[in-house]
């Protein structure tokens, strides 16, 4: 029977370690119960984006979207809702038309600025069955190219639509898929690049997780626009969720004859194949991943001689990010005027964000380029919570930079990022408040690039890690002046001499809060200040002893003991204040947690 | 094997599935049934089923049958509206599978409502 309602749980990474998949299993049991499970599918699907309000249940059609859905509520929406018709309002977010009622989903801030193309089926299809990938015009792309196009063809409309890879460097796609149509060999590869291993990223997670088909079918069609016949995904096994839900779709497309020798009896042969990288973040360089695909140590290797004629086992080889892929289908589809009209002039398209830090919408977020900051933060992020000042975003991981306050109206594209001293990276988005310590950070990307240098370069290896060490000296209070200025001249030698793309960047983070928060490395070095109250060394809790009514509290919540009763009464109080001894204080905070009047402990 | 014309056969198969897994369009007939506890006392779960199975056999891709609460005129449940694009809301009575089929074929497919079984 043809089923009136469609419920679609997100079965996203954050959604499921939220539980969503006990709330799947109880709307079995619920919808079984009450006698509607043959009138109502149920689907597990990928990810919404508003992962912050997750688990997430949508009802089609609907069109109601609940949000912090728990086993217990399940119950009612089956027998409220899907048995009379009923939402369950107090599940259905805080968002209200002028006229009080419940916002379509489509209308609130969060979604009405996006425009979901790479996303398109996260949220809309079972990732686990083929037939719904199909049923949205699946694999119809690379039916259109192998049937009513030449490699030529393909590769110049790529060209004309402008797109550019999402890994991170922003190289035209069409142009690094002639370079390789154009090598000559027996044997060519294509090459899907979903290490992801910038911290805070999860965009290509969830492609693999919500709409693993459209990735395979670009693939295809690189196959056959280059010449390759066999194509590797190289993701992380710390992916599990992607991992499975890619093998299970590379089964379901050999098992169609989608994959395989005659591709649809279309008389083009491609097959793929998933290798599991160990999550080190230098494998998501291009040299390096191919080299662990080959079985060698995962380090890069200087370019020339290019991937596009010396790639995955010396042969002729593609590599392209998993969202650049998720494009090409409806590229093909909707051909390049359609993408070029999204987007900047050198930027056409889309581009995923993972959307973190200090911001009340932490999700995954899909907007045309050009978008300025501001809109993400303020509308679609939904501002920064417990009304704290927006101080500075992250981008680009720890190879970009941090963008200030100041430039919150700048459209995000690949050149107006990189202008600014941060790059668009593969998406990462990181929002900072007043409470975020701009040295801090630095010295967090730092030990990040010091843990992930593959050890190979010298520049790379030795120079980030002294760096690493300034920045440590800084934060402690133990810096000058001229280490300011020696830091500066260290990151312009890392980066001119380092091997790899990791190096060339890993300083990006130190210079652009350099440049753009220089007076807060200053007073922690002049002033041995820390402004936001982050670097321990530099701060003390101190006990206000006329407002302190001496109860007690923090005293015995303190771990170190570092809190005692001190002779002085002041003036109305019964007790004598509390006294925080120095020497011992942990500078944990948990006095100030706890303190009953909060005006008495405070950060100095 | 699938060949491509058996993909779009895959297409056409789950077109109507489709329908009801993204939200209701502008230019979509729809069939509200009054699911309130008097209206499923009336029957009206299965005056739905009936219109899902009618929708289904003829293939009406933009017609969505969705349920809402109890309107307050329990002794005409079950009570069903119907919305063609552009079209004022017509609201049928004591609405029974037979009745159902006969609301589809003459006003869903027809354009001709039935008076008869109006308030
Ligand atoms: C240290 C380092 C890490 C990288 N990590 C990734 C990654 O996780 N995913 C990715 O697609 N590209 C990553 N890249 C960029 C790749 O080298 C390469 O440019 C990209 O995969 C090409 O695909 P695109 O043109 O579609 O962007 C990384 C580069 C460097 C230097």
């Amino acid at each position: 029977m043809l089923e009136r309602a469609h419920i679609m749980i997100c079965g996203g990474t954050g959604c499921t370690s939220g539980n969503s998949k006990k709330v799947m299993e109880e709307f079995e049991v619920q919808l079984k119960k009450n006698g509607l499970r043959d009138e109502v599918k149920l689907i597990m699907t990928g990810c919404f984006g508003l992962c912050a309000r997750g688990p997430i249940v949508a009802v089609y059609p609907d069109g109601a979207f609940y949000q912090h859905v728990k086993v217990e509520d399940v119950a009612e929406i089956v027998t409220e809702h899907i048995l009379k018709g009923r939402r369950v309002t107090r599940l259905l977010g805080s968002e209200r038309t002028e006229s009080g009622e419940v916002m379509p989903i489509n209308q609130t801030p969060f979604y009405r600025s996006q425009k979901r193309i790479v996303l398109r089926n996260c949220g809309r299809i079972n990732p686990e069955n083929i037939d719904e990938y199909i049923a949205f015009d699946g694999y119809k792309a690379y039916e259109k190219c192998v049937k009513e196009m030449t490699p030529e063809g393909v590769i110049q409309l790529l060209t004309d639509s402008g797109l550019r890879g999402r890994g991170g460097g922003g190289f035209p796609t069409g142009k690094k898929w002639l370079s390789t149509y154009n090598a000559k060999d027996d044997q060519k590869y294509v090459v899907c690049n979903a290490d992801e291993g910038d911290p805070g990223a999860f965009m290509d997670r969830s492609v693999l997780e919500g709409d693993p088909h459209s990735v395979i079918e670009a693939m295809m069609i690189a196959g056959y626009a280059v010449g390759a016949t066999q194509g590797y995904v190289y993701v992380r096994a710390e992916y599990p969720i992607a991992v499975q839900r890619l093998q299970i779709a590379i089964d379901q497309a050999r098992a169609y004859g989608i994959l395989g020798k005659n591709a649809m009896g279309l008389g083009h042969k491609f097959d793929m194949e998933i290798r599991l990288g160990a999550g080190a973040f230098v494998c998501g360089e291009a040299t390096a991943l191919i080299h662990s695909i080959e079985g060698h140590r995962g380090e890069p290797t200087q370019k020339p001689p290019h991937l596009a004629e010396h790639g995955l086992w010396g042969k002729p080889t593609v590599l392209n990010n998993v969202e650049t892929y998720a494009n090409i289908p409806q590229i093909i589809l909707n051909g390049p005027q359609w993408f070029k009209s999204m987007g900047t002039e050198k930027s056409s398209g889309t581009k995923v964000f993972a959307l973190g830090g200090k911001i009340m919408n932490t999700g995954l977020v899909e907007i045309p380029m050009g978008t300025t900051l501001r809109t993400i933060i303020e509308e679609i992020g939904g501002g920064i919570p417990n009304g704290k000042k927006f101080k500075a975003a992250q981008t680009g991981g720890p190879s970009g930079g941090c963008i200030p306050a100041s430039l919150i109206d700048t459209p995000i594209d690949y050149d107006n990022l990189i202008a600014i001293g941060s790059m668009m990276g593969s998406g990462g988005l990181i929002v900072m408040d007043e409470d975020n310590c701009m040295v801090d950070i630095a010295k967090f990307f730092l030990e990040f690039t010091v843990d992930e240098s593959c050890g190979k370069c010298t520049p790379c290896r030795i120079g980030n890690k002294r760096l690493y060490e300034m920045l440590d000296k800084i934060t402690k209070g133990q810096g000058t002046m001229e280490d300011l200025d020696k830091m500066e001249e260290l990151c312009k030698y890392i980066k001119a001499n380092s091997l790899c793309g990791l190096g060339q960047t890993a300083p990006n983070p130190v210079l652009s809060t350099l440049k753009y928060f220089r007076d807060e490395y200053i007073a922690h070095v002049r002033d041995k200040k820390c402004p936001a109250g982050v670097c321990k060394a530099l701060l003390n809790y101190v006990i206000d002893k006329d407002k302190c009514i001496g109860c007690g509290l923090c005293a015995r919540k303190c771990p170190a003991g570092a809190i005692t009763k001190s002779d002085y009464i002041a003036e109305g109080h019964k007790l004598p204040s509390m006294q925080i001894d120095v020497t011992k204080c942990l500078k944990c905070g948990a006095c100030m947690d706890t303190c009953n009047r909060q005006c008495a402990i405070s950060k100095k | 094997m699938k060949s491509s014309a058996e993909l779009q056969e895959i297409r056409n198969k789950l077109r109507m599935e489709i329908g009801y897994s993204l939200p209701i369009q502008e230019n979509d007939i729809r069939i509200v049934v009054g699911m309130g506890t008097c209206g499923i006392a009336a029957g009206a779960r299965e005056v739905v089923r009936t219109f899902m199975d009618e929708v289904e056999k003829r293939g009406l891709e933009h017609v969505k049958v969705t349920q809402s609460g109890c309107i307050g005129k329990c002794d005409a449940e079950p009570i069903v509206e119907v919305t063609l694009p552009g079209k004022e809301t017509v609201t049928y009575v004591h609405v029974d599978p037979a009745k159902a089929r006969e609301i589809v074929a003459s006003h869903i497919v027809g354009g001709k409502a039935i008076k008869n079984y109006m308030k």
